[in-house]
């Protein structure tokens, strides 16, 4: 399998007044044609603001591209001008939000939300681009699409509206879809649509995923490997079965035993929870950034930060403990 | 699919599926239950039949034509709104005084808004070094007194421009002197409240949407953002169309505005200043018309606001 898009050693950091905020330190992900890669983390980890990396629409200043590369058919998108930029964006990379409620324009219709970018990269005509999107609002599930296609975004429910954001990003065809925790805000049932419409688009559409979420239960219907990240690091790196059968990053542990189980005890008292927060950006703790919240923590985890590193085959660690053993590796 | 169906089972009558208006027409619908836009705008429609269907009953050589002898003539049949101080028709002279004030108002604010948008637009959404020099400049227009401006550019300028042809209508040169300046002198007020719309819509999400989708910046400021802050822009544009109306009067007043004998209502204010008792008509019918005018623009200035802004109170009336 080709690979289509890489982060090499992606280093983001914000000037703040405050001081130099650390977002992300150092990331390397890739992403296959076809495949689904979740990004798993707690809010603030990083996992954004690695994919708008990935769009150089890091609000800059105070943001700042310090260091790595993004390579796109292998071609370092970091080095490109804004006007080759904004080709790739939405024709070749196409993104979805979290709150649909806020990233629709409220001024617009939708038709014309939908068919802009289509008009843009593709040069089509406004009547075929109309007619083009009419068929992707009934790709994503719209009823009366002719009709609704003039409507506005108020007069959408949140989870019709995030159909139209995905028929949005998909109006070019793009190679990769990035979806920003775009179940976050719906409810339940709502979520489930939109995840089983993901599937259906990809099987039918052929195109590579970047699913952002903080939810485990999410990334295990839909991705075929998994990144978990903390503190602006990925801690672990793996293919989806492995890492819910033997996930062996402390971090990763705790996100499992956090998540409500059919099977469990129902006399258990509560659900496990990760004692404390990630670290402030702004003062990182030498050590490995985890290890004030760990309970696997050993002497060496306050004073080094583990390197990522394969323990098996495609499976990588940020970590200096074996978790199964808890002795340090 | 899922549960949303296709098409109804049931045959539902048009009447009673739930309406959803567009946002015009819930904004036309606001407007409509604020009277006194209401009774404003009317008025404002027959100010507007007025000075422009007055021409059907008088021409121009009538509103300009010059006859000593009934100089100063009170209202009668023959002149209903009397005659001036060197014997010219006041009602013509009203007519066509009101299609250059109109004309002045409308125009001075189409140039107020292109620089006024644009200099708000891309100060609030570039931000930086940019916004800091175009709102300094903005600031620095503001503290000088508008009229000390006026005055001093259409001293400047007035002579420099020949007689124009418009609309089958010759108009001194100093007509576009005088739209430009009160353009230019009057933006700042809009800049501002476009930069502060701009700083606070660029940061919402669906902006970064659109730049997701490959949209230029050009197209994102004027395709997704200023339609949003169009609100605001038509209030503020309103309202300045009774602001520039009055600059107009104001300099015409002081004898710098348009030259006679094209007549508007502000300089046919100029001469009555030597008769304000004795020959009261010279300037109760141009000053009533601007009144008017100015009174039913800030009525539909201030139900536009209301109808535009979705947040507002509806007030018990």
């Amino acid at each position: 399998m080709e690979q289509l898009l890489e982060l090499q050693n992606l280093e983001v950091k914000f000037h703040t007044l405050d001081g130099v905020v650390h977002a992300v330190n150092g990331v390397s992900y890739y992403v296959n044609q076809g495949e689904t890669l979740g990004i798993v983390g707690e809010s603030g980890c990083g996992k954004s603001v690695s994919v708008l990396s990935v769009m150089r629409l890091i609000p800059d200043p105070p943001g700042k591209i310090a260091g790595g590369k993004i390579l796109f058919h292998g071609e370092n998108l970091l080095d490109l001008e804004e006007r080759q930029m904004e080709k790739i964006r939405g024709s070749r990379i196409g993104m979805v939000f979290q709150d649909p409620m806020t990233s629709l324009n409220p001024v617009l219709t939708i038709g014309k939300q939908i068919s802009e970018a289509m008009v843009l990269h593709q040069g089509d005509s406004k009547k075929v681009a109309d007619q083009k999107a009419i068929e992707l609002l009934s790709l994503v599930g719209i009823p009366n699409p002719e009709e609704r296609y003039g409507d506005y975004p108020h007069q959408f429910s949140g989870g019709m509206r995030q159909r139209v954001m995905i028929a949005m990003a998909l109006s070019c065809s793009p190679e990769i879809l990035i979806a920003d925790e775009p179940t976050t805000a719906l409810d339940v049932t709502i979520q489930a649509q939109i995840i089983e419409l993901t599937k259906k688009l990809r099987d039918q559409l052929g195109m590579a995923i970047i699913w952002i979420t903080h939810d485990l239960a999410v990334v295990a219907e839909l991705a075929d490997r998994v990144v978990v990240m903390y503190a602006g690091y990925i801690v672990e790196q793996a293919d989806v079965f492995r890492l819910y059968e033997n996930p062996r990053h402390p971090y990763t542990l705790a996100l499992l035993e956090s998540l409500p189980r059919v099977d469990s005890n129902r006399d258990a008292e509560r659900l496990a929870t990760i004692p404390g927060f990630p670290p402030d950006g702004l003062n990182v703790p030498p050590g490995c950034p985890l290890a004030p919240r760990c309970g696997f923590a050993v002497e060496r985890c306050l004073q080094e930060n583990p390197q990522l590193h394969e323990i098996e085959k495609d499976h990588h660690i940020a970590c200096w403990v074996d978790v199964s053993t808890g002795k340090e590796l | 699919m899922q549960a949303t169906a296709d098409s109804n089972i049931l045959d539902i009558p048009e009447e009673i599926k739930a309406k959803v208006l567009t946002p015009r027409q819930l904004v036309w619908r606001r407007f409509l239950r604020h009277k006194m836009a209401v009774i404003g705008a009317i008025t404002l429609i027959l100010l507007i039949l007025y000075s422009f269907g007055g021409v059907l009953f008088f021409t121009e050589e009538y509103a300009n034509y010059t006859d000593t002898g009934i100089r100063l003539s009170p209202p009668s049949w023959e002149h209903p709104f009397g005659t001036d101080t060197v014997g010219r028709d006041i009602l013509a002279r009203t007519i066509y005084g009101g299609q250059i004030s109109l004309m002045i108002g409308l125009l001075a604010v189409v140039v107020q808004v292109v620089v006024g948008v644009l200099i708000g637009a891309i100060a609030g959404y570039y931000g930086g070094t940019i916004d800091g020099l175009l709102m300094r400049f903005t600031e620095a227009m503001f503290n000088i007194p508008q009229l000390f401006l006026l005055l001093v550019m259409a001293k400047f300028f007035g002579s420099k421009i020949n007689t124009v042809e418009l609309f089958g209508r010759e108009f001194s040169g100093s007509v576009i002197v005088i739209i430009v300046i009160i353009g230019v002198t009057s933006w700042m007020y809009l800049a501002r409240i476009v930069r502060a719309n701009f700083l606070s819509l660029k940061e919402r999400e669906f902006v970064l949407a659109a730049h997701t989708t490959g949209s230029s910046n050009v197209s994102i400021i004027f395709q997704h953002i200023l339609p949003n802050s169009i609100a605001p822009i038509v209030v503020s544009a309103t309202l300045g169309v009774a602001g520039a109306i009055i600059a107009e009067a104001y300099i015409s007043f002081l004898g710098l505005g348009v030259q006679p004998p094209t007549a508007t209502w502000g300089n046919m204010l100029e001469g009555s200043y030597n008769y304000i008792e004795t020959a009261p008509w010279l300037w109760i019918f141009p000053g009533l018309l601007i009144v008017l005018t100015v009174l039913s623009i800030n009525f539909v200035g201030d139900g536009l606001r209301d109808a535009l802004d979705p947040h507002a109170i509806v007030e018990a009336n």
